[in-house]
Formats: structure tokens, C-alpha cells, sequence
């Protein structure tokens, strides 16, 4: 590990004055220890934020707003975050193991990089890490990677269970930084790897996440569901956040996210619009995930990951029918 | 009875091989190779060298003495030569384990790589028979016409299974501690599962008599085979220690584990198996196609158990082995019958249906009188009562054996069993047995590896003394005591306690102490065939709409002579079971065709089971009186739980879904390509 320089940050516009080349954000270090161990990640200081007064999670009229510094654990916990988005609850427990859960917190988990076994590899070529070096994914190792949205330079997925369901609840990122305060909505925060797959998300150089807000939780019933082969601890094949509103016979709303399929969690907009206003089928939600995942592109071996997010968009939207 | 060692460990004041407090210790962090095949042509340490706090980089360009003959995975940087990527090629050394390592990045390097080749294929032209498997079984044996059997079948199958790269990992990761004296002597505190033998490799491996070197290796935080011999940790600790003049300790990353101490290799195996119209095997055959490294030949002994399990007029076992640019395998976790056994019981499974005759029917016709390949008597065998005992307790009568059929929503049921069977061997050891202050002290230099054998051997010494447990104190993991077989075949028990119940017999007549050789002893055993046997239930859950499979209940139950300690035996069983449950659904290492090595190396990607996924597993034993064996009647369960549980899953998985995968492991990915 590179020697490194740390420092607390007094205040969320300390640390962004703090900010500058060499210098990262810590959070709660689960993931960012684990690749500055690794030698992924080598900053020469690390301005702590996981102590900046911004573990609150406060009602704000009909919306809520989750401090960046909250722990996972104490997202998942909140009874203001259970009872109105209880996908959001299931998407966080379902993430990590509780220990790890008890130290992330919000903002990491939103930054936390692609766990490809290339980019976690310094010995081993990978565009995101060294930008030119190739990426060795495409016709090796991708297993667990991207079936959506991929660019001959990447095929990472994004890990997070929590940003899956942040995508499906619209929420906002709300962001300071040296050129100011801003909001992006997600899943905009996210980015898709093009020819630049080493830039995560399109936050800016000293960009710290304060909070995330929620706006009220869509009419409708709601899911998070994942899937892999180990009960526990591990990441997505394919996950989904799915939202559904019916009246009628009809569907009034609908909100469909995926993760470990794509760089970014995968709002299936396409999916989410064939879907709206007709009938809640079986029929009508295959024919929606089939246009959705119709601009999948899989490799060899992860091709499995186009019929499990057909089949889990599809049940999904079922169970969430009345 | 609790484990003695239990407090020390619950309260953190157990040492293991990195914690022994020591003055003046020094790190060393090793270089890994990042061409899978070649030359190194330079190593240049020279910036590294002028880093603060470094002491020493040691590399080909000086190499270490070292004795001529070292074992090829110990004889670090004695040739150019690259048998794989990740091997150590150099080592740097520094007051701490940070600057060790700053230093060793910033050891350069230069190659002359050469193209290799990783892959295992059963068409390989590099295969050949080895002339003995692990440790010491013929490659092939042949009795009978296969061919002739096969043609006179009523029914059978020809299939082919794989495995892939699997890797032990224990909890504590790979470590040593290296201090030499004034005279030359060498002290190493060492993550072991056997000091003797430990001792003995890297006192030959350094060209030093035995009696110049001490391994000491109280407490091992598991080793499933991977510390069962030694590994080039050891000899780096032992080497940069003599070139700087100060204890050196080396700790492995567990990427690092990945790389340098062993894995299971990957196997092919076909099967070829036909019955009458009874049921009766007409033939079988079992040929294995596995992997060693250009530097050592292991072969696993796969096929092996076709020679031990059923009744059948031909018998054809046979193992093909390519030497690739790989690490070399070794010992994991029941190496030979865990894979080898995972085919075949899968192949019963196959061929029960092809018959139309129940999995467990078929097995019970197929129970041989004498032990098939070698003719000899079995001490014991209860493979039948097992399977009869678990399916009555399983609810398999019930069972309807049309595969597909039971839903629970969009989970499809299904049941599945598979024997189990491991030897039930003992080799030479020593012990000692004292009195002192009214108090017994027991002597052997056995290793408690997590297993519990300091507690199974205070207890054996206690009933043979017949005083009360408290009142014995065994003192092990150390190889100034009495010379002792390493942990491993599942032999421990049956080989220390041996030497122990000797001591103590001797002890007992006179009064004062004892010790004991069982070298003769064992020489005179009966020639006989032993092994342990047993029969696992899996019922399992998979998902029509993810392909994922859930393990809703596992059975075992063993027929393994006198169980020692119930209480000990169950966490072993259920430990075997709960890995064979890994290595059915979810272990596997990636070998990286493109760059050599292996990918997906530590805990987050390599999946071992959770707690989650072990649902409801229930163990139970046969009474077993087996005088034959041991003093105790007892035979090794170290292995036997692993055995046979991957078999029983895919077999189950068969019953729900309707399909066979055959390559391991059986993951979402290969249910859904398979069917949906």
C-alpha cells in the first residue's frame, strides 16, 4: 500500500477545499481500503468524511433526505424508510453481510467500484484502471459482467444493490463541489463506459455527495429481488427494483431497475413504457422485458443473465400484481 | 467434553504461526511472476535496495544455496525458468511488513516470455499415465472386458463430468517465522499440519541435518490439505532470514494463497457403467483427465474409488495427467474420492434410471463380498446399512422417482442420494506418556488444524489411563516431540492415538512413563481393505425463474467405527458436508487462458458457503465394532463428509429440474442455459 496522508474534514465544504489531485474522499473504507490494499486505488491523501454531520435521515415535507455519511445498517433500519420504501430496506440488507453493512456508508455505496476481477488485478491489463491498458474481460473472465449498455473498452457492472433501488424511487443526488452545489437525479449519477469506462459516475474532480433525497414513494405495490448462487454476501447476477401500480385491470405506473447487468443500474425505461397503460399480463410484461433486453449485447459466458432478467422482470411485475 | 484448546481460543491468547512475539523481527514479501512461461532475464532490485528500511532482496541474480535436489516448488530462485505465473521469482526484505512490501513492487523485473498453456482438455497430446497416483495407488487398473460387459448390458450410459480449479482456503492464511541461531540451528514457527514432516522437507530443502531444525505450529487455523506439506512460505521465511541475519516473518495474502500453496486440479472423467436387467453392474469404467505443473508431478488419485465401491465382473480405472504452465496441485480436502466420487455417484444416479431401478436399490444389489479391485476382505462395511438407515429417516420411500414433477411455486423439488467412502488408514508415529505431580502429560507431535484432535487424544489417553479427561494434558504441534504422521488422509486420530494408547498401556505397567513406536505394530497389520463409508440425502429447490438452487435439507450418515468424540465428529461431518455443498453449487477458480495464473483470487469472488445457505443438516452414525483397525476401532472422518454431498445435489437437482449438469459447479447460469 502507498504511504498516504489523512485528515478529517471539519465540514462538508473543508473537505471540498481539501480536494485536489491525489486526493480521495473515505467514507466508511469498505471498499476503498480494500483496493488501496489492492493497489487499485493509490491516493496520496485521504480526506475522512465519514465523521461530517451528514448521518441524518429527516423527513422534509413529503420527501426524505438521507444524509451521506448514514451507515447501511442504519438506512436499512430507519422505521421512516421501512415503512414507505421498503424496497429501498430490502435492496441494502440484501447487500454485503452485516459487519460491512455496520461501516458503509450512503455515498460509498453509490461509489463503490466494479468488482471485475480484472480491475481488482494490478498485474493484469483493464481500461477503468489504466485507461488504454484493454480489457481482457471481453474474452476472458466475464461471467458477472455486463449484458447492457457495455463498450468494446469495458463490460464492469456497477455492484450496488442500494443504487438499484435509488434508480427505481427517482431520487436525487444532491452534490458540492468547487464549482458549487448541484442535484442529478438518478440513475443519472451512473455513467456507461463508452470509450472513458474509467470514469464511474459523472461527478467532477472534488465532487462530495452530501445526501440523497427521496421524493414520495410512488402509488403501488413494490420489490427488490436478487439473485446469485450464494445465499448470502454476494453480488448480483441480476437484481431488480420493480414498482407497480394497477387500476383497473390497467397499469397506471410502472418503474423496472436493474442491476448487475449494466455499468450504471438499468432503468429499463423501454420496458416501463410498453408496460403503462395497458393490461397487467403475464404477456404484456414478457413482451416489455423482451423489448428492454432486445439491445442486450452478451458475451459467451454471460449470456444466462438475458433470460434471468427476462424471467425476473416478468415475475417480479406478476407478484406485484393484485 | 469441550475442546481443551476451546478457551485460549474464544479469549484470542491462542498463537498461531504469525503472532509469536519475537525481538528484532524482520518481513520478507515476496515477487510473483507475471508471465506464465519464459525466462526471467534480469532482476534488478537496485531502487528497491535504497528504500527506506530495507534489508535485502534475494532473487535468482544471487541465488540462495539451497540442496540440489529441493522439491521444485521449494527451490526458490535457483533457475531462470518460469513454470507459472504468480511463482516467486524474488523477495524483498525489510524492518516492516509495509516497506517489505513497497520494496518488493519495486523490484523490476525483465522476461523473456515464451507462449503457454493452461487449458486441460481430455484431448490434450501432452497426456500421459503417471506411474502412480496419490500417494502411491497404481495409475490404472483393469479386470474383466469392459467392453463385452458393456455389450451384454441391459442398460447403460457413457457420460462425461468436470471439475473445475478449486482452493482449500483456510481461514488462516499461510504464515511462517524463521530464526536461526549461532550454531546454524533453525526455528520456524510454522502454519502446519504436520511438524514432522514439515521439519524434515525444510531441513532437506536447506541441506541442514533434521536435527538442526524446529517447527513449531501450536494452533492452525484449518489447512484442508493445503498446509499438508510444506509450502514455499517456509522456505522464504527460513532463507531471507539466514541473508539478513534476523528473524524474518512471512505472512501469504490470500491472493497470494491463490498462487503458491496448492489447489485441487481441475478433472474430466468419463464414465462407462452398465447393468442387467437385474441391476447388476456388468461393467465399469472410470478414466480421469487432470493437470500437474511442468515443475512436480501430482496426480490426484480420482478414479480410485470405483476400485473400492461396487461389485462388478469388469473394472477399469485408469488416470491421465498433462503437465501444463500451472502451479502445481496437491492435497484438498478428500483429493481423489471428493471428485472422484462426485462422478461416479452421479453416474449410479444416471444409470439407476436408465434401469429404471431406484438410486438406493441399485447400490444395495451392487454391494460387493470383497473389496472389488484388490479381492480383500473388508474390516468393515456398512455402505448398506447407511443407505437404508438414511432413507428411512429421509422420508425416500415416499420418494416419486419421475424427475420435474414437484413445484412449490416457481421452486422445483427434487431428492437426491449418493454414497460416500474414504480408507480408513493409520501410519507409524510416536508418543510419549508421563506422570507429574499426579497429572498425566502426553507427548506427539500431532497437529490440531481446527479438527479438535488435542481434545480426541486427551480423551483416547484418558480412557486408556482411566482417569478423568482434566487430569491429561497433551502437548502437540511441535517437532521436538515424538515423531508423528502428518494431519491428513483423515489418519490422525487413528494414527497419534495408536502411539498414545501405547504410551499409556506402557505407562500404566510402569507406573512412572511411556513410549511408544507403532512402526512395528502397523507392520503387522492383517491385510485387509478399510474404509469408512456412508450415504448423503440432499433435497433440494431450484428456481424455474432464476436457476438458482437452494439446499433445503442435507442427511449424512456414516459408518466410521468407533466414533472417538460425538461432539468433535458432528463438526466435522457437518463441515465436510457444508464444503461438499460449496463445491456443488458455487466453488471455482478461474484459470486465466490469456495471462496464466488464476482469476477471482480471494473470498469475495472464490464463494464458499454461508450460513445462509446451509438450511437444515442433520448427521447421524452407525455403531461400528471394528477391532481390526486401531486400539480405538476407529477410522478417519476428517474427509469422509465431503464425499458424496456434490453427487446427492446434483442428484437432486436432476430429480427437480430434469437435468444432469455435469460440469461443477452448478450454478444459475448453467440451469438457465440448460432449460429456460
Amino acid at each position: 500500500m502507498k504511504t498516504f496522508e489523512y485528515a478529517r474534514a471539519a465540514s462538508p465544504s473543508d473537505a471540498v477545499r481539501r480536494s485536489g489531485p491525489g486526493v480521495m474522499y473515505l467514507g466508511g473504507g469498505t471498499n476503498l481500503v480494500d483496493l488501496m490494499r489492492l493497489g487499485v486505488a493509490q491516493p496520496d491523501h485521504l480526506v475522512d468524511v465519514s465523521r461530517l454531520p451528514l448521518d441524518a435521515i429527516e423527513q422534509a415535507g413529503d420527501r426524505l433526505r438521507i444524509g451521506a455519511a448514514v451507515r447501511n445498517s442504519d438506512l436499512a433500519a430507519d422505521p421512516l424508510v421501512r415503512a414507505r420504501y421498503p424496497m429501498l430496506a430490502r435492496a441494502v440488507l440484501s447487500g454485503a453481510s452485516g459487519q460491512v453493512r455496520n461501516m458503509a456508508t450512503v455515498a460509498g455505496n453509490l461509489l463503490q467500484r466494479t468488482r471485475c476481477a480484472y480491475f481488482q488485478d494490478v498485474s493484469r491489463p483493464c481500461n477503468k484502471r489504466r485507461p488504454g491498458s484493454g480489457c481482457p474481460a471481453i474474452d476472458g473472465d466475464h461471467e458477472n459482467l455486463a449484458v447492457l449498455g457495455r463498450s468494446d473498452a469495458c463490460v464492469a457492472t456497477h455492484p450496488s444493490d442500494m443504487a438499484v433501488a435509488l434508480a427505481a424511487l427517482d431520487a436525487e443526488v444532491h452534490v458540492t463541489g468547487p464549482g458549487g452545489d448541484r442535484i442529478i437525479p438518478m440513475p443519472g449519477l451512473h455513467r456507461l463506459p463508452g470509450d472513458a469506462p474509467e470514469r464511474d459516475t459523472v461527478l467532477e474532480p472534488g465532487d462530495l455527495i452530501t445526501a440523497v433525497e427521496l421524493p414520495p414513494p410512488p402509488p403501488g405495490a413494490s420489490a427488490y429481488r436478487k439473485v446469485r448462487e450464494r445465499a448470502s454476501f454476494a453480488f448480483a447476477l441480476v437484481s431488480i427494483a420493480a414498482v407497480l401500480d394497477v387500476r383497473d385491470g390497467a397499469v397506471a405506473g410502472c418503474r423496472v431497475a436493474l442491476g448487475g447487468v449494466a455499468h450504471a443500474p438499468w432503468r429499463a425505461g423501454r420496458a416501463e413504457q410498453a408496460i403503462i397503460g395497458g393490461p397487467a399480463t403475464g404477456e404484456a410484461f414478457l413482451a416489455a422485458a423482451e423489448a428492454e433486453l432486445d439491445e442486450a449485447r452478451p458475451l459467451p459466458r454471460n449470456a444466462f443473465k438475458v433470460p434471468l432478467a427476462r424471467n425476473l422482470i416478468v415475475r417480479t411485475l406478476e407478484e406485484l400484481t393484485p | 467434553m469441550n475442546r481443551v484448546e476451546a478457551r485460549v481460543k474464544v479469549t484470542g491468547l491462542a498463537t498461531y504461526a504469525a503472532e509469536y512475539p519475537v525481538e528484532g523481527v524482520t518481513y520478507a514479501y515476496p515477487v510473483q511472476s507475471r508471465i506464465a512461461k519464459g525466462r526471467v532475464t534480469r532482476v534488478d532490485a537496485s531502487r528497491a535496495l535504497t528504500m527506506p528500511g530495507v534489508l535485502g532482496v534475494l532473487s535468482v541474480e544471487d541465488p540462495p544455496e539451497l540442496a540440489e535436489d529441493a522439491d521444485g516448488e521449494l527451490a526458490l530462485f535457483q533457475s531462470r525458468d518460469v513454470a507459472y505465473r504468480g511463482q516467486l521469482i524474488a523477495v524483498a526484505v525489510a524492518d516492516t511488513y509495509e516497506n517489505a512490501r513497497a520494496a518488493a513492487d519495486a523490484v523490476r523485473v525483465s522476461y523473456e516470455p515464451a507462449d503457454h498453456d493452461v487449458g486441460l482438455r481430455a484431448d490434450h497430446p501432452g497426456l500421459y499415465r503417471p506411474e502412480v497416483v496419490n500417494p502411491d495407488y497404481p495409475a490404472d487398473t483393469e479386470r474383466g472386458d469392459v467392453e463385452a460387459g458393456l455389450a451384454e448390458a441391459a442398460a447403460t450410459i457413457d457420460v462425461t463430468y468436470t471439475t473445475p480449479v478449486e482452493h482449500n482456503n483456510p481461514m488462516e492464511p499461510h504464515a511462517a517465522l524463521a530464526l536461526w541461531d549461532g550454531d546454524g540451528r533453525l526455528l520456524v514457527y510454522d502454519s502446519t499440519q504436520g511438524t514432522s514432516s514439515d521439519r524434515e522437507t525444510i531441513a532437506k530443502t536447506l541441506g541442514l541435518p533434521a536435527s538442526h531444525v524446529r517447527v513449531v505450529s501450536r494452533h492452525v487455523g484449518g489447512g484442508f490439505g493445503c498446509k499438508g506439506s510444506t509450502r514455499p512460505h517456509a522456505v522464504l521465511a527460513a532463507l531471507a532470514a539466514r541473508a539478513v541475519g534476523r528473524p524474518v516473518k512471512v505472512a501469504l495474502t490470500r491472493q497470494q494463497m491463490f498462487d503458491v500453496t496448492g489447489y485441487r486440479t481441475p478433472t474430466i472423467q468419463r464414465l462407462r457403467l452398465g447393468a442387467d436387467a437385474d441391476g447388476r453392474l456388468t461393467a465399469l469404467e472410470h478414466v480421469a483427465y487432470e493437470q500437474s505443473s511442468t515443475l512436480v508431478e501430482f496426480a490426484e488419485q480420482t478414479a480410485t474409488p470405483a476400485r473400492v465401491m461396487y461389485a462388478t465382473p469388469a473394472l477399469r480405472t485408469a488416470h491421465r495427467l498433462v503437465r501444463l504452465d500451472v502451479a502445481t496441485p496437491s492435497w484438498m480436502r478428500a483429493p481423489g474420492e471428493c471428485p472422484g466420487m462426485y462422478a461416479l455417484e452421479s453416474a449410479m444416479d444416471e444409470l439407476a434410471y436408465a434401469a429404471g431401478l431406484d438410486p438406493v436399490e441399485l447400490r444395495v444389489r451392487n454391494d460387493p463380498e470383497t473389496e472389488p479391485e484388490s479381492g480383500l476382505p473388508f474390516s468393515s462395511r456398512n455402505l448398506v446399512g447407511c443407505l437404508r438407515e438414511g432413507a428411512r429417516r429421509f422420508g425416500w420411500d415416499r420418494r416419486d422417482p419421475e424427475p420435474g414433477v414437484r413445484r412449490e411455486g416457481e421452486w422445483l423439488v427434487g431428492t437426491g442420494v449418493a454414497a460416500s467412502s474414504y480408507p480408513a488408514r493409520r501410519r507409524p508415529s510416536k508418543a510419549a506418556a508421563t506422570v507429574r505431580d499426579g497429572d498425566f502429560h502426553v507427548q506427539v507431535a500431532a497437529a490440531d488444524i481446527g479438527t479438535g484432535a488435542r481434545t480426541a487424544l486427551t480423551r483416547i489417553a484418558a480412557e486408556t489411563l482411566g482417569v478423568a479427561p482434566d487430569r491429561v494434558h497433551v502437548e502437540l504441534g511441535d517437532s521436538d516431540l515424538p515423531d508423528a504422521p502428518v494431519a491428513g488422509g483423515s489418519m490422525g486420530t487413528a494414527s497419534w492415538g495408536s502411539a498414545v494408547v501405547r504410551a499409556c498401556e506402557e505407562l500404566m505397567k510402569n507406573g512412572s512413563e511411556g513410549h511408544a513406536d507403532t512402526t512395528g505394530e502397523i507392520a503387522t497389520d492383517s491385510r485387509l481393505a478399510r474404509h469408512a463409508f456412508g450415504a448423503q440425502f440432499a433435497e433440494v429447490r431450484v428456481s424455474e425463474v432464476t436457476g438458482e438452487v437452494r439446499v433445503s435439507r442435507l442427511l449424512g450418515v456414516f459408518a466410521a467405527g468407533h466414533i472417538v468424540d460425538a461432539k468433535l465428529a458432528r463438526s466435522q461431518f457437518i463441515g465436510g458436508m457444508t464444503m461438499g455443498l460449496g463445491m456443488a453449487l458455487m466453488e471455482e477458480t478461474h484459470t486465466d487462458e490469456e495471462f496464466g495464473g488464476f482469476l477471482r483470487r480471494d473470498l469475495a469472488q472464490y464463494h464458499v458457503p454461508a450460513c445462509a445457505d446451509v438450511q437444515h443438516i442433520e448427521v447421524v452414525w452407525l455403531d461400528e465394532q471394528d477391532e481390526r483397525l486401531n486400539p480405538m476401532g476407529s477410522k478417519g472422518i476428517g474427509e469422509i463428509g465431503i464425499v458424496g454431498t456434490a453427487a446427492a445435489i446434483g442428484n437432486a437437482v436432476h430429480h427437480a429440474t430434469g437435468l444432469r449438469v455435469r460440469n461443477l459447479p452448478i450454478t444459475p447460469a448453467k440451469i438457465l442455459m440448460a432449460r429456460f
